[in-house]
């Protein structure tokens, strides 16, 4: 702790490039994270209008692209998951807020291992501009999806992108670095530098559920590496892992695929989950109900995570008697959640709820994640699925997973440690202003997929002109597409906020939101090391509202005796 | 603030013993990096054994390899870890030369695995085994391919701590940086016993 602390004063002479490029200061780091992951968010989300205007108005042309043909229409598809997934998600949820919290609740001057941290960013960045090359390059980028099942991602006559999925896949390989190394620094983080008194049974929530996230990628992550390895193999030296007519196996991609794929679902939904948990005690002024059946339940889903991927597989061709057991798994997975569900909406209950901006959005990712789940049992139960699968209700029911744990809590994330991060206070009026459109409009977007998917819309056709059957839920897709333009313009008042705040905002003081965690405890923005002295826990980090005392609210370092100390 | 906080009734009200440190934590990096690669090669290995189960046919393309060779090897190897653990003692003993000799013995003892791995492909490339010839060769390659990559990266953190060594003695923090090393290596070792008989000997069973 003291070394660490003495070498982050040695920083303050540090140039430029060693202070906000090549940095090893964890805020830094987490802010780095954040700037690539919105400007990627934002390529993603337009790629996103871009194929949805395809589908609303077929062959119409495209403003600012022009006619999109099947191929540009797969490639934007595909790359709109790959980017969503693996460049936005997991650097803000991860990146972001897990390198900006986890030193700062712990009582740590910063990780473990700070140059790993920086690598991490690093490789990552690389990652990034490595998957934007692909959409360069001849051939194009990759076309086979988000999955890059084979054959059609195995050979280059099949899609015609050589160069492109060679890319995808190097550039997800660079991803899986950067958060192997990310990973490896937040368990260690947590297991050795926790400050005194700050027990497992008195870290902040998030906090497990970031270390819980990074655990499951690290034990789910290799296969897949291993898989990408053979794919790679198949395209450039000419083996045939996956190609049938030469003695491979195509399935078995996808067991490799979705035994990372599924628990990758979990590492992104628990630190969103988290973020929640952080936000609903502070604006509901409430202790969290149920800190300890969280953490368990917490641990229970991260195993069930590991035994649940074949559901994505019912109709591949697996044999039916397996499907069976993972339909239970399946099932038994969304008791741990529903479990946090509703230890979340207890901790509202007869709270004293005020609902500022980050509230709002947690709040909101609260609602939407509870349609996201109930719709995500009829898929994992595989006589439903049979009918389900590969329509567009699936992909209603993954945008309603993943957009309430990346966005909505996100955003709750951002709005509520932006005057940590920056130390300037948000817009509110802004701020909920983003989030009346964000919310209206990812409904109107994502409702009417459900049921385009229900009237047996299949999803990944490039026009739905093309088929009679489908050309009823043609106006569902016209409503559904006007709403994604809407939601992709209602991020303006976000980025004006975030941009104007930055420079013109109110200085924020070191706790405004009045929690009890130990980020507040310090000056907003932190200094270098965190602490000027190592801090003392006493308790644990939810002590809102306790009987007899004159605040409501008890900081982690408060003594048991004692009021609360102005900050 | 906190660090105001010296009443001895906060320690007595359930303020847990300030926490100490057993383990450093590049050891506990280190066993979770592992950990992560042993799910690759756990990958891998899986990989392996599940088509093999699932399409037969495999054990007439697994004959032509050289069990004696890989049995050679892997006695190698074996003997490079040991030298490795003997390299760990004479560090904590603050011997110096002890720790050169026997770093330099696992470093050669590594090349020298390289070198036989390296001559035996060129024997199987010249027979007409190539990495495309078949789903064995394709597992075959890849296998001992990876494992080799490490097995070189291995010889190289070995001979830069070699180099460290030689140039400015023991230092405080040798032993520990050697038993990081150390877990890789054996590690890298452990992967080849898995390897030896899944490669080398279930394809020679008649």
């Amino acid at each position: 702790m003291a070394q660490v602390a003495v070498a982050h004063a040695a920083e303050h002479e540090l140039g430029f490039w060693r202070k906000y490029v090549f940095a090893t200061d964890h805020k830094v780091i987490a802010k780095q994270y954040l700037w690539a992951a919105l400007l990627m968010a934002l390529i993603g989300g337009l790629m996103a209008a871009m194929f949805r205007w395809q589908l609303a108005w077929p062959d119409a042309s495209v403003p600012g692209w022009g006619p999109m043909g099947p191929q540009d229409y797969m490639v934007m598809v595909t790359m709109h998951g790959t980017i969503m997934v693996f460049f936005v998600a997991m650097p803000i949820l991860l990146g972001a807020f897990g390198n900006l919290v986890i030193p700062l609740m712990i009582g740590a001057g910063d990780m473990a291992f700070p140059r790993l941290n920086m690598a991490s960013f690093w490789v990552f960045l690389v990652g990034c501009v490595v998957l934007l090359a692909s959409l360069v390059v001849p051939g194009g980028a990759s076309p086979a999806g988000w999955t890059g099942y084979p054959p059609l991602s195995d050979k280059v006559e099949f899609t015609g992108s050589f160069w492109g999925i060679n890319l995808w896949i190097l550039g997800l390989a660079l991803e899986f670095v950067g958060f192997l190394l990310g990973g490896i620094n937040f368990l260690t983080t947590v297991v050795t530098l926790r400050t005194r008194g700050m027990t497992m049974w008195r870290l902040p929530l998030i906090v497990w559920q970031e270390i819980a996230a990074v655990a499951i990628f690290l034990l789910s992550v290799g296969p897949l590496v291993a898989g990408a390895i053979m794919l790679l193999l198949d395209r450039v030296a000419g083996t045939a892992f996956f190609l049938p007519h030469r003695g491979g196996d195509p399935l078995l991609w996808q067991h490799l695929f979705w035994f990372f794929g599924h628990p990758e679902v979990y590492v992104i939904a628990l630190p969103g989950f988290g973020i929640m948990q952080e936000i609903l005690p502070v604006f509901a002024r409430k202790p969290t109900f149920g800190y300890r059946t969280i953490i368990w339940c917490t641990v229970v889903a991260c195993f069930l995570s590991l035994i649940v991927w074949a559901h994505h597989m019912y109709v591949s061709g697996i044999d039916p008697r397996l499907a069976t057991p993972f339909s239970i798994a399946t099932i038994a997975i969304s008791i741990p959640f529903a479990i946090m569900i509703f230890a979340m909406i207890a901790t509202l209950w007869r709270g004293s709820i005020s609902f500022e901006t980050p509230m709002l959005f947690s709040l909101g990712g609260l609602v939407t994640f509870l349609l996201g789940g109930v719709t995500g049992i009829f898929l994992g139960s595989d006589t439903a699925d049979i009918y389900l699968h590969d329509s567009y209700f699936v992909v209603a029911h993954f945008h309603y997973t993943l957009f309430p744990v990346v966005f909505f809590a996100g955003f709750a994330g951002i709005y509520y440690w932006y005057p940590k991060m920056f130390g300037k206070l948000m817009s509110e009026t802004l701020g909920r202003v983003h989030f009346v459109l964000t919310f209206i409009f990812f409904n109107a977007a994502f409702i009417p997929l459900f049921m385009v998917g229900l009237a047996g819309g299949p999803r990944r056709i490039y026009s739905p002109m093309a088929y009679d059957l489908l050309k009823p839920l043609q106006p569902l897709h016209v409503v559904a597409t006007v709403a994604t333009i809407g939601l992709v313009l209602g991020q303006l008042p976000f980025i004006v906020n975030f941009v104007m705040s930055m420079l013109w905002g109110e200085k924020a003081a070191a706790n405004p939101w009045h929690a009890n965690t130990l980020e507040w405890t310090v000056d907003s923005p932190p200094p270098h090391g965190n602490f000027a002295h190592p801090p003392v826990v006493t308790r644990g980090p939810y002590d809102y509202s306790m009987p007899g005392a004159k605040d409501d609210w008890y900081p982690q370092t408060a003594p048991f005796s004692g009021q609360p100390q102005e900050t | 603030m906190a660090h105001q906080l010296t009443d001895v009734s906060v320690m007595g009200s359930g303020v847990s013993e300030p926490l100490e440190l057993r383990v450093s934590p590049g050891k506990i990096g280190m066993w979770v990096f592992l950990a992560g690669e042993i799910m690759i090669f756990g990958g891998l290995i899986g990989c392996f054994v599940l088509l093999r189960l699932a399409h037969g046919g495999w054990a007439a393309e697994g004959e032509h390899v050289n069990w004696r060779i890989g049995a050679f090897n892997t006695l190698v190897l074996l003997t490079s870890s040991m030298s490795m653990a003997l390299a760990l003692g004479e560090a904590r003993r603050n011997n110096a030369g002890g720790v050169k000799i026997c770093l330099a013995i696992t470093a050669l003892l590594g090349l020298a695995f390289l070198g036989i791995k390296g001559f035996e492909y060129s024997r199987e490339i010249g027979e007409g085994f190539t990495p495309w010839s078949g789903l064995f060769w394709n597992f075959y390659y890849m296998l001992t391919g990876l494992h080799a990559m490490h097995v070189a990266v291995g010889v190289a953190v070995n001979s830069t701590f070699l180099g460290l060594t030689a140039r400015r003695g023991l230092v405080s923090t040798s032993a520990l940086h050697l038993e990081f090393a150390g877990l890789y290596w054996h590690f890298v070792d452990l992967v080849w016993i898995f390897l030896f008989p899944l490669v080398y000997l279930s394809t020679n069973v008649k």
